[in-house]
């Protein structure tokens, strides 16, 4: 079966399974109320857009940082990283926003104006225990062998990181990190418990101003996808583009 | 280049327990004549690959000394990186940065390690990748390259930096013969020019060809040494026969 096929195929049945379940609903779509609160939903998703860029950079750094301590030969740097990623992977996203926010950044008297800065600190430190992981796996997968090559020619140890790791390194976890990503932009939604007017935020206000659950709920769904769906190419095409140099 | 080593000790004990302590070079002793090429041979394991990395800087031996004309090796990590720069290492295999192009990897050392412009450092490798057939290939990255092509381009970037000797470590060995012939006939031409060399390798003709001198290196220590006709048609030792015997007929 041609790939077009097969794809036009699943989506078909998709389609026609939903509009069966809608259409058993007996619903009365109010679209006309919810299209009034339009620039809600694009200051949101664009909101979502931001956090997750932003999260995506800091995240980066603190993966990257968490990586390098977890391969470090000190063994305090080593225990620090464990226990921050294995502390940060095994809990909700939902109760580190909580404690952050309501028990952190409030002992530390911090402004109700900052409570974008600790969310998307927060999602970074959360985001940032799994990059450690995919960072670390990237630095391992480069052999030895590049690091005698790299000693061989007389560089020192930080233009061996700068010229040799580190540009291989990013090469490798490149897929992973645009995978991430898509998993970013999701779980910001959870930014809105703490107040934080991104997208599912506004949908949800949308909802409760309109009581149009699905109306305000569905646009969601469609403005995730934006999102994520072309993330998700970009991952594979990185994964297709980085195949070579394996020799 | 006058070679002296004194009591040369390699033991590598591993941290965790989990391995006995090994012995790899036992005292081994080695003073060559003004040579230009040394060639090491011996068994698998007999402990030529260590001596060549300490004689290129890239470790530390456990104890004992090693000379070059005189001039002690370093044992400080500071000062060995300077030493590293002064000379040149080849390895078996995955001496290239697989993500630059062979240009790149030429330009890299002289750029980076020996500060070079650019411009002068394109100048530099421009004849020797003409002179040794490898301009078509210069802007390839490695994979696409043979493994002869690869390792006779690790030679080249080896050479640009004009090192005062090179140390080659088995560079054919992961190579199949017909590759094999294109990286020998190179490091032929490099005796010729009168590059100064250590090579490791199982090329026992190659070996009788290039070598001025060859020690036989077995259980971590000189089993035999000599000018490289004497040791090849004169020599007497049971161990060295036999292992001439194998590796000549293999």
């Amino acid at each position: 079966m041609p790939r077009w096929l097969a794809y036009t195929l699943v989506l078909a049945l998709l389609a026609a399974g939903g509009a069966w379940a809608f259409a058993s609903l007996d619903m009365n779509w109010n679209w006309g109320l919810v299209w009034e609160y339009r620039a809600a939903f694009v200051r949101g998703w664009w909101m979502t857009v931001a956090l997750s860029l932003a999260s995506l950079l800091t995240s980066s750094l603190f993966g990257i940082i968490a990586a390098v301590m977890l391969r470090s030969r000190f063994t305090f740097a080593q225990a620090v990283a464990r226990v921050y990623v294995e502390l940060i992977r095994g809990t909700p996203l939902l109760v580190q926003l909580l404690i952050g926010w309501y028990v952190i950044a409030a002992a530390l008297r911090v402004g109700s104006d900052q409570r974008y800065l600790v969310g998307v600190l927060v999602l970074s430190l959360f985001s940032g225990a799994y990059m450690a992981e995919i960072f670390r796996g990237g630095l391992d997968a480069i052999p030895r062998t590049q690091l005698d090559s790299a000693r061989a020619i007389g560089l020192t140890p930080w233009q061996t990181l700068r010229l040799v790791v580190l540009p291989q390194a990013v090469r490798i976890v490149l897929p992973a990190v645009a995978g991430q990503l898509v998993s970013l932009v999701k779980d910001s939604s959870l930014l809105s418990v703490i107040s934080i007017a991104e997208f599912t935020f506004n949908a949800r206000n949308v909802n409760s101003a309109t009581y149009s659950t699905l109306e305000s709920y569905l646009p969601l769904a469609v403005g995730y996808l934006a999102l994520t769906l072309p993330l998700s190419a970009l991952s594979r095409w990185l994964e297709r583009r980085f195949r070579y140099e394996a020799a | 280049m006058n070679l002296a080593i004194n009591g040369l000790v390699q033991r590598f004990t591993d941290p965790d327990g989990r391995r006995p302590p090994a012995t790899v070079l036992d005292g081994l002793n080695l003073t060559t004549g003004d040579i230009q090429a040394l060639v090491l041979v011996g068994p698998s394991g007999g402990g030529k690959s260590t001596l060549l990395r300490i004689l290129a800087g890239l470790d530390v031996s456990t104890s004992g000394t090693v000379a070059f004309d005189g001039v002690p090796l370093p044992r400080d990590e500071k000062a060995l990186q300077g030493y590293r720069r002064t000379v040149a290492t080849v390895f078996q295999a995955y001496n290239l940065f697989p993500h630059l192009t062979a240009m790149q990897n030429l330009l890299l050392p002289l750029v980076h390690v020996h500060g070079l412009t650019e411009p002068e450092a394109l100048e530099r490798v421009r004849e020797p990748l003409e002179r040794f057939g490898l301009t078509a290939h210069a802007y390839k990255r490695p994979a696409e390259l043979s493994g002869g092509q690869k390792q006779r381009i690790a030679i080249l970037r080896a050479l640009v930096v004009q090192p005062s000797r090179l140390f080659l470590d088995e560079p054919t060995s992961a190579l199949d013969p017909e590759m094999t012939g294109e990286v020998l006939e190179m490091i032929g031409e490099l005796k010729a020019l009168g590059t100064q060399f250590v090579l490791v390798t199982h090329e026992m003709g190659f070996a009788r060809k290039v070598a001025d001198e060859i020690a036989f290196i077995v259980d971590g220590s000189v089993g035999a040494h000599a000018p490289a006709a004497d040791f090849l048609d004169r020599c007497t030792d049971p161990r060295i026969r036999l292992f001439l015997d194998r590796t000549l007929h293999a």
